[in-house]
């Protein structure tokens, strides 16, 4: 389509990513010279061996991390909103991100119940996600069925917030009737981290994370139809089924795979929608999509930027940091701009 | 609601389906338009059944204009008008040469190049409803379907909603089908109108419907009346 050219603000927006990313591999609990950061990251040797480890083995990972799990939760979000035709629809509020707590929840506390044969080491980094995506498509497709027979969307969202609520009772059941270890492991796993990944894990992630990236961008003509309502975008042409499906497989898959990996991360996928649509005042999907994912990278490297406590040891969890920045940015908005849009 | 419809439409035509609130007109239109399943029957559209057109297919051949509000979202009304031509467009939405040329002519027909940049929310209902249109027309189908467009507006861009379609009518030789409450102007301006009354469906042009007394029984008399001289309702004398 033809309109204002955006080619600036994505210019921009990218050198602001790559300075956040340096930033974010910078800080951390041992502080290490922005020169020997540079010389490690660009293949050469730091002055301390040891600086080289922290860097390549647990900084970089999770800088990539966040850079994954912040784009990937906002093009869901976006998915969602437009999907829904709701700006307060995400993967969180729907109960995506409750349905893949359970997926982890039933692997991890549900071991001890039924047996340790579920999460033995060798098969854990698959299995999670795997577990995480089920989870998440059960509850989406729950969701769904429920959309198909009520159409008003305020009653879809209530819904996904009921399956929110019965998937955490659920989870309940299952702590109490877990050991005291198991239920530690999932309560660490659900105040989400970005760091601890594997550059093994990170490449399974990367790979589920470019599958869906490539769904997305097939599906940016239904996502502009479905702007103006699903009989106008019927009228148009488009297989609804189809296209509702596949969206639906993006999300569940990406938000599964996100919360496996870095527990269920809030706010990100309901927020950076709305930032992206305000800076770039547009709705159509080929413009929104890349500005989306950049800025949910933006928002989770500067979160975790701030998680780490720079020059202290501790580390906050991740979840607490998005939800402390984005609710109050949300409200902002609302009172600022007074009308939002999808 | 009404029963049985057997009924042919020609092409080139304005026609103008009247009745009251409920009756079914709304069904009738989406059914044409594949929005909705049939009730019981079948519609033929160019001698084809209506359930062996694929979306994408029918998208080429029918466009539609809802009562339905957009929800909203920043389009521009050029994004809009511009959506029209998605059944011809590649997967990602690329317009051609031929694709703008269409767009530019379904926003000179409709007289909204002023509003071309204009996010569609900031429009009036009367204006909208003209995007509405172009975007319909941008989509380049032998049959549009609109549903009321003149709801919502006043008599002044209501006349001028159907005269542009009758020009639109005469201009193409496309095929307007819509429905609309305002019987005395559908009497002037339709070539064709499809009358629901509780007691059965009759079509024609207008002139034959007032020759068989078809508008008599649409309102209850209590109310308004039919004068064959005026050729339009009249609001009964107390």
């Amino acid at each position: 389509m033809k309109q204002t050219n955006y080619t600036k603000h994505f210019i921009i927006l990218s050198v602001f990513t790559v300075i956040l990313f340096f930033v974010n591999v910078s800080l951390g609990s041992v502080s290490i010279p922005f020169k020997d950061i540079f010389t490690s990251l660009t293949g050469g040797i730091p002055a301390k061996e040891s600086w080289e480890t922290i860097i390549i083995n647990f900084r970089l990972p999770k800088a990539i991390t966040a850079v994954l799990v912040g784009s990937g939760l906002s093009i869901c979000g976006l998915l969602m909103q437009t999907l829904f035709r709701n700006p307060l629809a995400g993967p969180f509020v729907l109960g995506i991100s409750s349905g893949a707590s359970l997926g982890v929840a039933l692997l991890i506390l549900g071991s001890s119940i039924f047996g340790g044969f579920l999460l033995s080491a060798s098969a854990a980094s698959l299995s999670l996600p795997i577990a995480a995506s089920l989870g998440a498509f059960l509850v989406l497709s729950a969701v769904i069925i429920a959309a198909n027979k009520v159409r008003n969307t305020m009653s879809i969202l209530i819904i996904g917030l009921m399956f929110g609520s019965l998937t955490s009772a659920i989870i309940s059941v299952l702590a109490y009737f877990s050991e005291a270890a198991q239920i530690q492991q999932y309560l660490f796993w659900s105040f989400g981290s970005l760091g601890n990944l594997s550059w093994n894990e990170i490449s399974i992630f990367a790979i589920i994370y470019f599958i869906g990236i490539t769904g997305t961008i097939v599906v940016i003509k239904p996502l502009n139809s479905f702007l103006l309502g699903e009989n106008y975008a019927k009228s148009l042409g488009i297989n609804i089924k189809k296209s509702r499906n596949i969206i639906l497989l993006i999300t569940s898959l990406l938000t599964g795979v996100i919360t496996a990996f870095s527990g269920p991360i809030a706010f990100v996928g309901l927020a950076v929608p709305h930032i992206a649509r305000m800076l770039f005042t547009t709705s159509n999907h080929k413009i929104l999509l890349p500005a989306t994912a950049i800025i949910g990278a933006i928002v989770l490297l500067i979160c975790d930027s701030i998680a780490q406590l720079p020059t202290s040891e501790f580390t906050l969890p991740i979840n607490a940091i998005t939800s402390l920045f984005g609710a109050p940015v949300v409200i902002w908005l609302l009172i600022r701009k007074k009308k939002i849009f999808i | 609601m009404a029963s049985s419809i057997d009924i042919s439409i020609e092409k080139g035509k304005l026609v103008i389906v009247l009745g009251k609130n409920g009756i079914g007109k709304s069904t009738l239109l989406r059914t044409i338009a594949k929005v909705q399943e049939p009730l019981n029957g079948t519609i033929f559209i160019k001698n084809k059944s209506l359930e062996t057109y694929k979306h994408q297919e029918l998208a080429t051949c029918l466009s539609m204009v809802l009562t339905e509000r957009l929800p909203e979202s920043q389009l521009t009304v050029f994004e809009l008008v511009a959506f029209g031509r998605q059944p011809y467009t590649n997967w990602i939405d690329k317009l051609s040469a031929v694709d703008l040329e269409k767009i530019t002519w379904a926003i000179d027909e409709t007289e909204i190049n002023h509003l071309k940049n204009k996010r569609f929310y900031e429009l009036s209902d009367g204006q909208l409803q003209r995007v509405l249109i172009a975007r319909a027309l941008a989509q380049d189908t032998e049959i549009i379907i609109l549903d009321e467009p003149t709801a919502h507006l006043d008599l002044h861009h209501t006349i001028k909603i159907f005269s542009l379609l009758k020009n639109l009518v005469a201009k193409t030789s496309k095929t307007i089908i819509m429905s609309s409450h305002e019987v005395n102007l559908s009497i002037k301006f339709a070539d064709e109108i499809i009358l629901f009354t509780d007691l059965k469906i009759c079509n024609g042009s207008p002139l034959e419907l007032i020759k068989k007394n078809a508008f008599d029984n649409l309102f209850p008399k209590e109310i308004v009346n039919f004068n064959r001289n005026l050729q339009q309702f009249i609001i009964n004398k107390k």
